[in-house]
C-alpha cells in the first residue's frame, strides 16, 4: 500500500507546488514508484511546473467521472521512468473532486506505487480539505513571515481533526514543516524570523530549510523540478530534504549567510 | 570605501523587528489554539447563561466568562460571574 503525503500550508505562493514536483522528483530518483496528483482543481499549475502541460488529455476529474482511467489520464515522466502526474482539471467544477471518488483514485493507485504526493490548492476549503483528507504524512510548507507561520498553524488544526486518521482514531497524520524562501542574510540581521523561532511556535519537526533562490523561478520558467539542478542551493536543499524524508540523517545547510573573506570585503567597493 | 566598510560593519547591526514578528506569532498561535480547542457550543452557552443571570441579577453584557480546558482525562468548564456591587445590597 502507497505511503499518502500531502503538500499543504493555508497560504498561498509559500512553495506547495514547487516542493510537489521536487519532492515526486527526488523519490522516485530513488527508485521509488511515485505518483504526484494536482488537487488544484480549477487553476491547475503542477503539469506546468513538472513541464508536461502539453501532454494533458484527461485529468483527474475525468478519471473520478469514470471518463477515462488512470492509465489514460496518468502522464509519466520524460527525465524518470519511475514518475507520473495526474493534473488537475482546468475547467470543473470544484464539487467534482467527491470524497468517495478521491478515495477510489487513492485506492486503486495504492497497489502500484510507493509514494502518493498530493499538491494541496491554498487555503482551507474543499480541495485543500480533500488533498489532506487521506494523508499518511504532511508535509507543511512555511515561510518565514506572520501570516505564513499562523496559517500553517491553523492547518496543524485541521489536520489534527478533519482527516481520516483523526476522525477513524488511527495514529495521528505525520507531520513535517519545510521552511522555504529563508533568507540567511535576513535573519542574521534580525530582519526574517529564524529557523529556531518558526519550530518554537510550531514544534514539528523539521523536514528542511529551502533558502530564497533564483534557482526557483529559473526551474518553474523552463518546467524543470528544481530538485533536478544540483549546482544550485535550492535543488540541493531539496535533495536533503528528500533524504530526510526517507530516513537519512543529513544535517541542515544554508541556515547561515556565506562568509566573506576579509580580501572580498575589502576590496568590493 | 570598502575598507570602511569593513570595519563599519563589524559594529552591531541595527536590530531588525523579527522579535516583534515572533512576539505577536506566539499571542496570536496561543489565541488560534485555545479556540481551535474549544467545543463549539461555548458561545451560545454563555448567551444563555448570561440571560439567565440578567432575569435576576443586573450584571454587564461580558460579566460572564466561561472558560474551558481540556486535561488529561477530564474537561473543566468553569463560569465567572461578575456581579456588581450592589447586587447583594439590591437583591437581598
Amino acid at each position: 500500500m502507497a505511503r499518502i503525503i500531502v503538500i499543504t500550508s493555508g497560504k498561498g505562493g509559500v512553495g506547495k507546488t514547487t516542493t510537489a514536483a521536487a519532492l515526486s522528483m527526488g523519490l522516485a530518483q530513488r527508485g521509488k514508484r511515485t505518483v504526484v496528483i494536482d488537487f488544484d482543481v480549477g487553476l491547475r499549475n503542477l503539469d506546468l511546473i513538472m513541464g508536461c502541460e502539453r501532454r494533458v488529455v484527461y485529468d483527474f476529474i475525468n478519471v473520478i467521472n469514470g471518463e477515462a482511467n488512470l492509465n489514460q489520464a496518468l502522464i509519466r515522466d520524460k527525465r524518470c521512468d519511475s514518475l507520473y502526474v495526474l493534473p488537475a482539471s482546468q475547467t470543473r467544477d470544484k464539487d467534482a473532486l467527491t470524497r468517495e471518488g478521491v478515495e477510489r483514485v487513492l485506492t486503486d493507485l495504492g497497489d502500484n506505487y510507493d509514494f502518493i504526493v498530493c499538491d494541496s490548492p491554498a487555503g482551507i476549503e474543499h480541495g485543500a480539505y480533500m488533498a489532506m483528507y487521506f494523508a499518511d504524512d504532511a508535509i507543511v510548507v512555511t515561510n518565514p513571515e506572520v501570516s505564513s507561520v499562523r496559517d500553517s498553524d491553523r492547518m496543524l488544526g485541521i489536520l489534527s481533526s478533519r482527516s481520516k486518521r483523526a476522525e477513524e482514531n488511527l495514529d495521528p497524520i505525520r507531520e513535517y514543516l519545510l521552511l522555504t524562501r529563508y533568507d540567511p542574510m535576513r535573519v542574521a540581521n534580525g530582519e526574517m524570523l529564524s529557523v529556531d523561532d518558526v519550530q518554537e511556535i510550531l514544534s514539528l519537526k523539521l523536514l528542511g530549510v529551502v533558502p530564497e533562490s533564483r534557482a526557483v523561478l529559473n526551474a518553474s520558467n523552463a518546467g524543470i523540478p528544481v530538485i533536478l539542478d544540483r549546482e544550485s542551493d535550492a535543488g540541493q536543499a531539496y535533495g536533503d530534504m528528500v533524504s530526510r524524508y526517507l530516513g537519512d540523517d543529513v544535517p541542515h545547510r544554508f541556515l547561515h549567510p556565506e562568509k566573506k573573506g576579509l580580501l572580498s570585503r575589502i576590496f568590493k567597493g | 570605501m570598502g575598507l570602511l566598510d569593513y570595519f563599519v560593519s563589524s559594529r552591531p547591526k541595527t536590530a531588525g523587528n523579527a522579535s516583534v514578528a515572533k512576539e505577536r506569532l506566539q499571542i496570536l498561535v496561543a489565541h488560534d489554539r485555545v479556540a481551535r480547542d474549544k467545543p463549539s457550543y461555548l458561545p451560545q452557552l454563555q448567551q444563555e447563561i448570561l440571560a439567565v443571570i440578567r432575569k435576576y441579577v443586573e450584571v454587564d453584557m461580558d460579566a460572564v466568562s466561561v472558560t474551558y480546558e481540556q486535561e488529561e482525562s477530564h474537561e473543566v468548564l468553569e463560569l465567572n460571574i461578575i456581579l456588581p456591587e450592589s447586587a447583594s445590597a439590591s437583591s437581598a
